[in-house]
């Protein structure tokens, strides 16, 4: 049914669809419109045989998701930011366990400086945790994974993260088209545990491996986050055949056809990249793009196969690997390494600095032009950067950093929008 | 796509109503996003929101600078905040205010724009007779129905019943057809004018 | 001629067997049919408290619950040296989590097997989280607060040694003032551990106002098992803090270990008492005071209190924290306690069982 609602409450309907059996949940903006819908679904009733329990912290919510998870239970949670890190050491160790968990991660950057708005900083800071993660392009698909994800994680025994991005996703009104019971039902049979703590069959779960097997259980995970790739593929086929729309999947290619210049980017700036490009072609100039869909595992052959045809890739970022680049950029270097490619790495929209078309073009005609960096920060106010570089060269004591510049910002550019 | 900017105060329910104009464009039909900017809001701060609407599905996730309409439901922000930047040639102005344009200084604007597209509305006016509480959105998306013929007043009516039940919803109803003739009378004056 | 009841006091070992004991009385260890949850072979070390505390608990808890248990195990000795890799020594589902989110993950197995119950109809099967006094007092106290303050259906198990004893005897917020630990050494002014506030976790659970807290110890196991069996006729969030010596990191000798304890509880050191909601129902009493220096003198943690370089002060100061327990729960009597009868459950989550 189509709706006109908030991301978040259309990703809370599309939750309780999936029959969760344990929803545990800790605040943090911009994920609590979610668990608060989830937790008045449950209260009410409306959502049966579940359980809603309120967390004392993060660490305690991926902690009673496990604990839920290995008694048998479809088990749910979610967090951004400084959350998603608190729980850091449970997010190991579920993966480890082999316990499939869904959770959203309403990505938001990582303090400090402390900044409640949308990068990619938080969900790519686990990209080595052993969880699958996807990346929502919209509202709607955002629904949408949230079902294929329940279906992933539990056929694989792999815990996945479903990425949205904060605010701009969770907290736009937009039309998504909920589905029905019956259509999720068919979808998603009930949870089928490989492993579960049963009374009629008692087993010890969670035994220290020593050095003589370690490798290999990590290894046999390893495999399986490998198959991970069709899985993902398959259950957004399988999506297609009983939804009748596609979502999710590996990679979303747009407009590659011809396109020397192809741009890679992750989650609700795919949208804005689509117009630009389309503005761009009316101009006589063809920029291709590739949305990426799936992080971990991250589809190196399917990208390399796409990008055959171009000499330019521009990956627009929006998680910094301090001192050295962007995040995703090394994955695509790696996919890529055998070709025969000019990589960017543009790191846009840290802390939720809006990414706009008129910043893209300008990258994109760079691009094509051979103008453009290897890295390069978009939007970057250089008059702020230089006046704090120069501060600090002059005096020792130049207090703290992030409070400078925030003042220094705000004194350039009074108002604006 | 039509682009619309609203600017307020925290407390005022800017996001409700940009959220609302997106259902009332959803009723009819459209496709509608609707966002805050993503600022600090503090209840008395300037807030912005933001509405396209478009018969497309809408994949555009910047916030708006160039809008076709800009709403301001609290006049005081003209002094402090730059309400205009980026408004298109031919944009419309709905600013919640029972003094006049020219009260309001606003001569050169309305000199650029087209006749007709700069409107003041007693907005608060109206919320304060039906819901007694300084709450103008229903009267500035009616407003703006009016003064752009984009939406349907019904589908502004509409769209407060999704949220509010009962006299709450039926009061918000009746701020937003007074505000509906109220700028249809305004637009009619002007053009003859 | 009139009947005179004879009381049976236990001096040092059992003296008095089962075989006089009504059968009611008996331990579930003696009992052929006994579960054996936590079987031979595991790597305990010799006269390892915490093993016979868990041995006599687990059992205690699968009785009472006919075998429909699961159980989260913290990281540290109990889950080490109970799953060697690659055997296991549990003989029930068990499930070893992280070191600080025991009692988190309790609390998301008892709402699992809530659901499973409701669903698919069955016994409820419960739950038992334990850990040693590391995962519980300091690493995992926010996750234990959490499950307390939302009276989960969780029995938590404490086995209090006094120490993080897996990682080579590091000292907790459970370590007795004085006391000698790595991290706590016998140097400077004043050797050995700091005299802080202490932290009494069994008080901590009784200000949370959960149905029952006990504390117990495995000189007396008779009475560990009926409060573990006490335990598990509530529903809600329940506390049991067991006083378990380790001979390898007190520096004693592994047959004192039974020993040590009734001298911690004789001693006033160790209060041994029940409570429910909050308030205290039962205390044991000391019938015999045993003084603190019996108890220290035969553990090497404390030796550095002793002998003629030894600070008077520290020993005084321990002293006055035995005689202050004595005060505070009235610890000193003649009587033995009568066996309780099973307490009436208040409405913990009947209507949703």
């Amino acid at each position: 049914m189509l709706k006109q609602i908030q991301g978040s409450q259309g990703v809370a309907q599309a939750i309780a669809l999936c029959r969760p059996e344990v929803i545990c949940a800790y605040p943090i903006s911009p994920q609590t419109h979610i668990v608060e819908a989830l937790g008045a679904l449950t209260g009410s009733g409306k959502l049966e045989d579940c359980e809603f329990i309120n967390v004392e912290s993060e660490f305690a919510a991926m902690s009673v998701a496990i604990g839920s998870s290995v008694a048998g239970a479809r088990s749910y949670t979610a967090t951004a930011s400084q959350g998603l890190l608190f729980m850091a050491e449970a997010v190991y160790n579920a993966s480890g366990l082999g316990l499939p968990i869904v959770m959203t991660v309403a990505s938001r950057s990582i303090g400090a400086p402390i900044n409640i708005w949308n990068d990619h900083s938080d969900s790519l800071s686990q990209r080595d945790s052993g969880w699958l993660q996807i990346f929502a392009e919209d509202n709607q698909e955002a629904v949408d994974m949230h079902i294929q994800a329940f279906k992933i994680a539990e056929e694989l025994s792999i815990p996945i993260m479903v990425c949205m991005d904060g605010f701009v996703l969770t907290h736009a009104y937009e039309r998504m088209d909920i589905p029905t019971q019956e259509q999720v039902d068919a979808y998603l049979p009930p949870y089928d545990p490989r492993q579960k703590l049963d009374v009629n069959h008692p087993v010890s779960i969670g035994a220290m491996v020593g050095p003589e097997a370690f490798t290999e259980v990590r290894y046999l995970f390893h495999h399986h986050t490998i198959e991970a790739l069709q899985a993902i593929e398959k259950a957004s086929e399988d999506f297609e055949k009983a939804f009748g729309r596609k979502s999710g999947g590996l990679l979303s290619p747009y407009k590659i056809e011809g396109a020397d210049t192809i741009v890679l980017a992750l989650g609700s700036v795919i949208g804005t990249i689509k117009d630009t490009i389309d503005e761009m072609e009316k101009e006589g100039k063809k920029v291709g793009l590739i949305g990426i869909k799936s992080y971990r595992p991250f589809p190196d052959k399917q990208l390399a196969e796409l990008l055959k045809g171009a000499k330019k890739v521009v990956v627009i970022d929006r998680a910094l690997q301090v001192g050295i680049g962007g995040v995703v950029t090394d994955d695509v270097i790696r996919a890529t390494r055998k070709m025969d490619l000019d990589i960017f790495s543009v790191i846009a929209g840290l802390g939720g600095r809006p990414i706009t078309k008129k910043g893209l073009k300008d990258v994109f005609n760079k691009a094509m032009n051979g103008e453009l960096e290897e890295l390069y920060f978009l939007d970057l106010d250089k008059e702020v950067v230089e006046k704090q570089l120069k501060r600090e060269k002059e005096d020792r004591h130049t207090g703290p950093l992030a409070e400078a510049v925030v003042r220094d910002s705000v004194s350039i550019h009074k108002g604006g929008i | 796509m039509f682009q619309i900017r609203l600017h307020g105060r925290g407390g005022q329910g800017v996001v409700t109503s940009a959220e609302m104009l997106s259902i009332a464009a959803f009723t009819e039909g459209h496709y509608a996003q609707a966002f805050p900017s993503f600022g600090s809001e503090r209840t008395g701060a300037p807030v912005v929101a933001f509405a396209r609407v478009h018969n497309e599905p809408i994949r555009l996730r910047e916030p708006i600078m160039e809008p076709d309409a800009v709403l301001i439901q609290d006049r005081t922000l003209l002094e402090s905040v730059n309400v205009f930047g980026g408004l298109t040639p031919n944009g419309y102005v709905l600013i919640n205010s029972s003094h006049s344009v020219e009260e309001l200084g606003l001569e050169d604007l309305a000199a650029k724009l087209p006749k007709g597209h700069l409107i003041t509305l007693p907005a608060t006016e109206y919320a304060m007779k039906h819901i007694k509480r300084p709450l103008p959105g229903a009267a500035m998306l009616a407003g703006f129905a009016a003064l752009t013929g984009k939406l349907k007043l019904e589908s502004i009516q509409e769209a407060f019943k999704t949220k509010y039940k009962g006299k709450v919803a039926e009061a918000n109803g009746l701020v937003a057809a007074d505000a509906y003739h109220f700028v249809l009378e305004a637009k009619k004056k002007m053009k003859e004018a | 001629m009139s009947e005179h009841q004879i009381k049976f006091y236990q001096t040092g070992t059992f003296t008095v067997g089962n075989r006089l004991l009504d059968p009611s009385q008996r331990s579930g260890q003696a009992n052929i049919e006994r579960f054996n949850s936590l079987n031979s072979g595991h790597r305990a070390c010799q006269g390892c408290g915490e093993a016979l505390g868990a041995r006599y608990t687990v059992d205690a808890a699968m009785k009472a619950t006919d075998g429909n248990l699961i159980a989260a195990n913290a990281t540290g000795c109990l889950e080490v040296f109970s799953t060697p890799y690659p055997e296991t020594s549990w003989q029930l589902p068990w499930f070893h989590s992280l070191f600080g989110n025991t009692a988190a993950v309790g609390t998301g197995m008892a709402a699992a097997m809530r659901v499973k119950a409701k669903k698919n109809g069955g016994p409820l099967v419960r739950v038992l989280a334990q850990g040693g006094d590391g995962g519980t007092t300091d690493i995992g106290f926010g996750c234990l607060s959490g499950m307390f303050e939302r009276n989960d259906d969780v029995l938590y198990v404490c086995y209090d040694n006094e120490g993080y004893m897996n990682t080579g005897v590091q000292r907790s917020s459970a370590t007795p003032p004085a006391v000698r630990t790595a991290t706590t050494q016998i140097v400077g002014s004043h050797p050995g551990n700091a005299f802080g506030q202490g932290k009494e976790v069994p008080l901590i659970a009784m200000a949370h106002g959960i149905p029952y807290v006990a504390t117990a110890s495995i000189a007396d196991l008779r009475d560990l098992e009926r409060k573990v069996k006490k335990a598990m006729t509530f529903h809600g969030a329940r506390y049991i803090h067991v006083l378990v010596p380790c001979p390898l990191g007190w520096g004693a000798a592994s047959k004192d270990t039974v020993k040590l304890a009734r001298l911690a509880q004789e001693s006033g050191l160790f209060p041994v008492f029940e409570a429910e909601y909050g308030e205290i129902t039962n205390v044991t009493k000391i019938r015999k005071l045993a003084p603190v220096e019996d108890y220290m003198k035969l553990q090497k943690r404390y030796a550095h209190l002793f002998g003629p370089k030894a600070d008077q002060s520290a020993l005084i100061r321990i002293k006055a924290i035995a005689e202050r327990n004595i005060r505070r729960f009235g610890l000193l009597g003649d009587e033995r306690s009568e066996p309780m009868p099973p307490a009436v459950q208040a409405d913990e989550r009947a209507d949703r069982l």
